[in-house]
């Protein structure tokens, strides 16, 4: 009895004592909050609430919108960044022929080694081969980007939250700050080298505005070149990309809970009728 | 051990005799989970949890064996196979979703298992052993998720093993050996990675012994009830089979409809982005999370903000483990003779309107980055969770009144009991 007393009376001083710490820290913590200016965050906006085909349970690919993506990707954004996790034999799922494949990867050169001298050197892709990087490596592609090194843009819709409205509005989101902004934060004025961008969450990047003017790329399907229309399709090119089995993915899920739903009724049954027998009679 | 009215197993024909005489895994498995084990016929749904989350490790460990057959442990190479599982594997995305979100489901029914053996007092004797190795489970699964988040190698994955191999490094004069001792290094790359991978195949392995042990050790007493009124007699119980099986194939239903809702809909819902960026040792991530299932421990770690006697960091760092560790304790702390909290109006209250309310503050506190006012709740959550197990419950457990409890369970399922003394259970025995 009195062992079991001293274990509870140990408990209650190291309790107490773990207690008092944290209410001290609290007591400190207050003290500094109160007396000291907050650190203020830069105002950064959330993205856009755009809408995208292969939005919600039933969602599906927009293959003409793909395509376009593409084509902002391969004549704008690929001139600095690499799509490594993407190989050309992909994009047949784009609804490309296997003879289109062929030939768009034959028309991007690729690292490859002379057969004959064994020298690193050029060849024609192959629809095997991954989208090449724009740069040798990271040396020369952060030399030749004022130190900022593009990111691989394969999963970036993964890696940011809300990641597809995010990078349609990051793309439409340029221009300077307004003089709001700046009379309230006048740390938010871009830098040398740096942009402003309201999605951007410190304000300024390093990219300058990549999609400027209406018709900077010509669609083939005829669709009117809008900025607007060029971000989006590329966000939705990306987020195939950071995950080509998305819609896969749900359409499986469909008949998955289907199945389930009718196998947790009949199990519901089966138990009920089981436990009948030992239930209390209402 | 088992209740004299368990029924017997009898083998059929001449397989099953053999089988019996030469290795009774028959007998075994019908005495464990069969017709052979009289359970409690009171038993709400929150009994259902122990089942739900040996299913999950199941799942675990045989969609982890088939990610193992496809993944690479290199620093140069993990983030690309775990990319190259996504996307070439055949229905590899799936295995890894399901693999991701079983961990959190496997959190998910084992804090609802943990939650009902608090509030219904399930450590208390004769259970005490399964309590502690319950304890022990929870420990080793908190390593292996957390092995198993550094795996894909993206930047949450770095630096959260950074962050928590530092951890050590807050012990003083021999922290820092520690620290390089384990990572194998003085950052996390190739050497941490694959011992992380290795220990992260070999601990699920450990865990299915200890829960064989927790299951051993609960079958001696048998399981507990929402009365907390021990087994008296025949009409308190029904077989293990079918009564049971059949509740826990529903609730299993249940859980699986959520579960794949999840990962077919939501694969992504519970974990960070930035876990998409390949690990980078030289971009520190403007906020470093774990994943969602530690967050309350993660706030209390970073509650401590002050130097008192010893470094603030030490003081998290201790009582991040203290919290987990007095789990241990709590069979001799709590020594009201009443187990179930629907009989204790004191510890009902501190349960309902402290214990749950601090846990939920210390969850959002531990996701949310270290600023005001998150850091100062999180303090006063700690505090109270410390106050709660160590100083409330040994102190309520001697100052309350318990209210009446049924006489049996048959009193409590079916309102008398043919059975019942009158008068006894009234004053509850100790």
């Amino acid at each position: 009895m009195l062992k079991l007393l001293s274990v509870r009376l140990v408990a209650i001083l190291v309790g107490l004592g773990f207690a008092l710490v944290a209410l001290y820290a609290f007591v400190i913590g207050a003290y500094n909050a109160a007396t000291e200016e907050p650190a203020g965050h830069l105002p950064y906006e959330k993205p856009m609430d755009l809408s995208w085909s292969f939005d919600g349970p039933f969602g599906k690919w927009d293959q003409t919108q793909l395509q376009r993506g593409l084509k902002v990707y391969d004549e704008v954004c690929s001139a600095c960044h690499s799509l490594k996790f993407v190989a050309f034999r992909d994009l047949e799922q784009l609804g490309y022929s296997e003879a289109q494949v062929k030939a768009y990867a034959a028309a991007k050169q690729v690292p490859g080694i002379d057969p004959n001298t064994g020298e690193a050197t050029m060849r024609a892709g192959l629809p095997t081969d991954y989208f090449p990087s724009p740069y040798p490596n990271n040396v020369a592609a952060a030399a030749a980007n004022n130190n900022a090194i593009p990111p691989d843009l394969s999963l970036m819709t993964k890696a940011r939250g809300d990641g597809t409205n995010y990078v349609a509005s990051l793309l439409m989101g340029y221009g300077p700050p307004s003089e709001e902004l700046l009379a309230e934060h006048p740390e938010a004025a871009p830098g040398p080298g740096l942009h402003h961008n309201p999605y951007f969450p410190n304000l300024n990047l390093a990219m300058a505005a990549p999609l400027t003017t209406a018709g900077q790329v010509t669609y083939d399907d005829g669709t009117e070149a809008t900025i607007e229309q060029m971000s989006k399709d590329v966000a939705a090119f990306l987020t195939w990309t950071a995950e080509p089995t998305l819609v896969k993915r749900k359409q499986t899920g469909w008949p998955v809970l289907i199945f389930l739903l009718f196998a947790t009724v009949l199990a519901y049954m089966s138990k009920r009728q089981i436990w009948a027998a030992v239930k209390p009679k209402k | 051990m088992s209740f004299p009215w368990a029924r017997q197993y009898e083998p059929k024909n001449a397989v099953t005799k053999f089988l019996d005489e030469k290795l009774p895994l028959p007998r075994l498995v019908y005495n464990a989970v069969g017709a052979g084990y009289p359970v409690p016929r009171n038993l709400s749904y929150f009994w259902n949890f122990g089942v739900l989350a040996g299913f999950f490790l199941v799942v675990q460990i045989v969609t982890g064996v088939v990610l193992a057959m496809h993944y690479a442990a290199n620093a140069q190479v993990a983030f690309a196979t775990t990319e190259h599982i996504m996307r070439d594997v055949n229905w590899g995305w799936l295995m890894r979703y399901a693999h991701a979100n079983g961990a959190s489901f496997f959190f998910i029914v084992v804090y609802l298992h943990i939650f009902r053996g608090l509030f219904y007092s399930s450590y208390k004797a004769p259970r005490e052993m399964i309590w502690l190795l319950g304890v022990v489970i929870f420990l080793l699964m908190m390593a292996t998720a957390f092995m198993g988040y550094v795996l894909p190698w993206g930047q949450m994955s770095f630096w959260g093993a950074k962050v928590i191999t530092g951890l050590f490094g807050a012990i003083p004069l021999v922290g820092e050996p520690i620290q390089i001792w384990l990572l194998g290094g003085f950052a996390p790359d190739n050497a941490a990675l694959n011992r992380f991978f290795s220990l992260h195949f070999l601990l699920p392995f450990v865990i299915a012994g200890v829960v064989i042990l927790h299951i051993w050790a609960l079958h001696i007493p048998g399981s507990s009830n929402p009365t907390g009124v021990e087994v008296k007699s025949e009409s308190d119980t029904v077989p293990f089979h079918p009564y049971y099986t059949a509740k826990d194939g529903f609730g299993l239903g249940i859980a699986l409809l959520a579960y794949f809702a999840l990962v077919f809909f939501l694969p992504n819902a519970l974990g960070h982005p930035d876990n998409y960026i390949e690990a980078n040792p030289l971009s520190t991530p403007a906020h470093i999370v774990p994943e969602w299932y530690f967050w309350p421990f993660y706030a209390i770690l970073r509650a401590f903000t002050v130097d008192f006697i010893l470094p603030a960091k030490l003081w998290g760092v201790i009582a991040m483990f203290a919290s987990i560790l007095l789990w241990f304790f709590l069979p001799w702390l709590d020594k009201s003779p009443v187990r179930s909290g629907h009989y204790r109006p004191l510890f009902r209250k501190f349960f309902w309107f402290g214990l749950i309310p601090a846990m939920i503050v210390l969850f959002i506190c531990g996701g949310a980055p270290a600023e005001e006012p998150y850091v100062m709740l999180s303090q006063i959550a700690t505090a109270y969770y410390f106050i709660h197990f160590l100083v409330i419950l040994p102190i309520i457990s001697s100052v309350e009144k318990p209210e009446e409890l049924p006489y049996s369970i048959t009193e409590a399922v079916l309102g008398s009991d043919k059975k019942m003394v009158k008068g006894e259970n009234a004053e509850p025995a100790v």
